[in-house]
């Protein structure tokens, strides 16, 4: 299901997939981005990753996913246009995870998804939840050019599919198993060396049947995303400590405790 | 050296050099801090890959950690109105 996942939502086809979906919701959206312009640009992100937490609600949005991916083709068009000039203006390589602008527009996507964490339902904001949050954002933030950020946002997708299906997960199940036994006999590597390369694998998400350079590849990606992720949610802890502990103080418009 | 033989695909893999493999290792090996500053001829290939996934956790870790005060935080600011989150929103930019 995985594998099928994967390639269906290749990634013009998923990105096109969020825009018509953010398209959806986005006139649904209670809340909308207020006027600067740089949020225009969080206004791209924001209906998806407001999607993508309302893909966390069980039922409902589910059936919307085949459907909308027949409207795909014909939205395609009209939402990737105006889009396009933001998508390549984006530094490519994995220095771009080190610049101060990507974690700025990360840290900003981060606020917009925790904020709308805590509108709709009121148990939400578990850490679980609030990790989630950051992962999904994270891969958005890589815009579908690596492995590991699509394995992420097409693993919640099929992971809700499959608990419809179960069927569909214990078919996937030998498949795995066969490529496991089937190892290439000519390639010899240190056996340790080896098991080291599969637990990474087994890390890194969506890299479990990659081959060495593309693996070691997505991990050096990955792992500074990670690094990238780990700054701003300090950065952006440190701000709400500060914020909580002034909000006591001064006359802030806020009930604190 | 049995990888320099004909390309055969086997499961949709072509078939890689080592020095391609040390290669990216090393180029791992300058993302991990703790392997930053040794030499590259000191280590291993598979002490690399190790520290790489021992990394990659600690990463990990630290994201839940952080993700569980950030809830926590959540529910004492009890409610991120727009004027708080445009105060972050331009602390940000």
């Amino acid at each position: 299901m995985n594998k099928l996942k994967t390639r269906v939502l290749s990634f013009p086809l998923f990105l096109s997939l969020s825009l018509s979906l953010s398209l959806n919701i986005h006139s649904l959206s209670t809340s909308p981005p207020t006027s600067p312009p740089l949020l225009s640009i969080l206004s791209f992100f924001y209906p998806l990753t407001l999607e993508l937490i309302m893909a966390e609600s069980p039922s409902s949005s589910l059936s919307n996913i085949p459907d909308v991916t027949s409207n795909l083709s014909r939205k395609k068009r009209r939402k990737i246009g105006p889009h396009n000039p933001l998508q390549l203006s984006s530094v490519s390589g994995q220095s771009r995870w080190r610049t101060e602008s990507e974690q700025q527009i990360y840290s900003s996507k981060l606020v917009d998804v925790l904020r709308n964490l805590r509108r709709p339902e009121s148990a939400s904001a578990t850490g679980r939840v609030v990790r989630d949050a950051a992962d999904r954002v994270l891969a958005v933030s890589s815009r579908g050019k690596t492995r590991w950020s699509r394995a992420i946002l097409t693993g919640r997708l099929s992971l809700r599919l499959a608990q419809i299906n179960k069927k569909h997960k214990k078919a996937l199940k030998p498949g795995l198993s066969n490529s496991r036994v089937k190892k290439p006999a000519g390639q010899r590597k240190l056996p340790p060396v080896q098991k080291k390369v599969k637990v990474l694998s087994r890390l890194v998400p969506g890299c479990r049947k990659l081959s060495l350079p593309n693996l070691l590849e997505e991990t050096t990606d990955y792992i500074a995303a990670l690094e990238m992720q780990v700054k701003a949610m300090t950065f952006l802890t440190g701000l709400l400590n500060g914020g909580v502990s002034a909000a006591g103080g001064n006359d802030h418009n806020i009930s604190s405790s | 050296m049995s990888s320099r033989r004909s390309r055969s695909t086997q499961s949709g893999v072509s078939r890689i050099s080592d020095d391609q493999i040390a290669d990216l290792v090393s180029q791992l090996q300058r993302l991990i801090p703790e392997l930053r500053n040794r030499h590259s001829n000191k280590v291993s290939a598979s002490k690399v890959l190790h520290e790489t996934c021992n990394y990659i956790r600690s990463l990990h870790k630290e994201v839940d950690d952080l993700s569980d005060r950030l809830s926590e935080l959540l529910e004492s600011t009890d409610n991120m109105n727009t004027a708080q989150a445009e105060i972050i929103r331009s602390l940000l930019m």
